[in-house]
């Protein structure tokens, strides 16, 4: 099916659920969901992603074949999985997105600068290089179970810096992550709040990201989604790859441990 | 001897947290946008106190001092006006925006109630993390009402310390106008929020 059909599908289906969603909280995205079935419209971007790990660029050019993601020089199979972990290579506990920016620049040569610069697609964007490879290596991963590394003594404090930031309160509104993440059942207008703090919430939102993102058609990473829940909290911009947008995603992963990866998943 | 306890739970207590741990990895973690800039990363007493789990202990004493504090912090409006225009009231209750780097500064902030409230009990798309408001001028428009309701508005941790609240007066979110409006639109008979329940 080509991608056209699916944008056109998609427009279609964003159009209704905008004048139905009232009715129901979840239900008519989730009746969308199960009529999309497999034909998650990220199965482009996985293919573009897989494309972009094996084409030489860069001033070095070469390609992110040889990148280590955790389980050695170019394995992708199950990598996702077991993210954020600790590389002593970079010397810190890295997500996915430091991980490729480290080896776009070790690897590649590119400046870390622009390399964070060009992470997350601006409104109207296509999708860029790097939510395409998110995408396609969380894909290897999917169906196996969540289980990021914590031996290292970095791992786990990278956790306990992730709890303290999702309890942080400041800003003009006083949020933190907890205000709208720490209970269960509760709801911001329409929109299902998960408890974060829970396993059950913490895995079902940590395996579904990477997400398509219907709304906007394109795959999200799990850093944007920190950065834009940041914005929602009145915080100015978080860095991709930063040691608060990981230690968060280790809070969430681990919380979310034994967990099945279902990701790119398929979000309004 | 309660204080040397006490003393003693404080060392423990702010040893183990490394206070500023978490604000400094967000100033390295975060970069100005827009009008938004990393000075919003700077905790005061409250916020420093209430960023913790709901499930841990309180510290009761420190909490009545805190709780005190914001009372102190309270104005009553000119003439004791608490009420203003209901209808103005709703759209600042309806307004989600203000105060995010992708908000126009230029526009007035919204409350954004309905996030968090049931108000017009017609208004399906409202948010559970607060209690219904749906019918809240049945409670009565004595000045005790009127006064915990505009307190509670000002500054929410003068009654509940660590409620997830904005402070949406003291916090300088919204207006003494809005805040005003948003009273009249809670009390007004007239106001959609005392429609009778369908
Ligand atoms: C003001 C409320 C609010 C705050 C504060 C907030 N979030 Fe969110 N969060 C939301 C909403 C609303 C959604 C759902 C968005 C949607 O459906 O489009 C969401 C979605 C998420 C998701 C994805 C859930 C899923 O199942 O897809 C994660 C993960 C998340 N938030 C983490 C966080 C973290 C970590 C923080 C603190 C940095 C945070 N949020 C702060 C409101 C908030
Ligand atoms: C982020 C969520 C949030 C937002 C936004 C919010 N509230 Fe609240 N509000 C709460 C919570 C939680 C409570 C209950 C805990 C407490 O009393 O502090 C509450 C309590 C109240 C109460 C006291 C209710 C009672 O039974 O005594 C009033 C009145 C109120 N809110 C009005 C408002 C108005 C008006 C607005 C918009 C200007 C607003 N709230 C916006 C979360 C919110």
């Amino acid at each position: 099916m080509s991608k056209g059909f699916f944008s056109g599908l998609l427009a279609t289906l964003v159009g209704l659920w905008s004048f139905t969603a009232i009715s129901e909280t979840d239900g008519v995205f989730d009746e969308y969901r199960e009529l999309m079935g497999d034909d998650n419209p990220a199965i482009f971007v996985i293919y573009d992603g897989e494309e972009i790990w094996f084409t030489p660029a860069g001033p070095k050019s070469v390609s992110l074949a040889q990148c280590d993601l955790g389980l050695g020089p170019g394995v992708v199979e199950g990598a996702y999985a077991q993210l954020p972990r600790y590389f002593s290579d970079a010397q810190r506990v890295q997500d996915i997105e430091a991980r490729l920016e480290y080896c776009m620049t070790h690897l590649q040569g590119r400046s870390p600068d622009k390399v964070r610069a060009n992470a997350y697609s601006q409104r109207g964007e296509l999708g860029t290089e790097l939510e395409a490879l998110v995408a396609w290596i969380a894909d290897q991963s999917s169906g196996l179970t969540i289980a990021p590394a914590q031996a290292h003594a970095k791992e786990r404090s990278a956790y306990t810096l992730g709890e303290s930031l999702f309890y942080y309160r400041a800003g003009p509104h006083d949020f933190s992550c907890a205000t709208c993440h720490e209970q269960t059942g509760r709801r911001i207008r329409l929109q299902a709040l998960p408890n974060l703090t829970t396993h059950q919430g913490a895995a079902a939102a940590y395996s579904t990201w990477p997400a398509y993102r219907v709304s906007q058609g394109i795959v999200r990473t799990m850093g944007w989604r920190m950065r834009d829940c940041m914005r929602q909290q009145r915080m100015p911009e978080l860095i991709m790859g930063s040691e608060a947008s990981v230690a968060l995603q280790t809070y969430l992963s681990v919380n979310g441990a034994g967990g099945s990866m279902a990701a790119p998943g398929l979000k309004r | 001897m309660q204080t040397i306890i006490r003393i003693c739970a404080f060392i423990i207590f702010s040893s183990a947290l490394h206070a500023d741990e978490p604000y400094n990895v967000l100033l390295n973690s975060m970069v100005d946008k827009n009008f938004v800039t990393v000075e919003r990363l700077k905790q005061d007493e409250l916020q420093a106190f209430c960023s913790q789990p709901r499930s841990a202990t309180v510290d009761e004493p420190r909490a009545a001092e805190l709780r005190e504090a914001a009372l102190k912090g309270v104005p009553t409006p000119a003439g004791e006006n608490y009420l203003g225009d209901w209808q103005r009231g709703e759209k600042v209750a309806i307004n989600g925006r203000g105060l995010q780097y992708s908000d126009d500064p230029d526009q007035a902030n919204g409350g954004n109630c309905y996030a968090c409230h049931q108000l017009d009990p017609t208004e399906l798309a409202y948010g559970t993390l607060g209690p219904s408001l749906s019918g809240y001028g049945a409670r009565g428009q004595n000045p005790a009402m009127l006064e915990y309701t505009w307190t509670k508005l000002w500054n929410t941790h003068a009654y509940n310390v660590c409620s997830h609240m904005p402070r949406f007066g003291a916090a300088g979110i919204l207006t003494t106008q809005q805040l005003q409006d948003v009273m009249a639109f809670l009390f007004d008979p007239e106001s959609p929020v005392n429609r009778p329940q369908p």
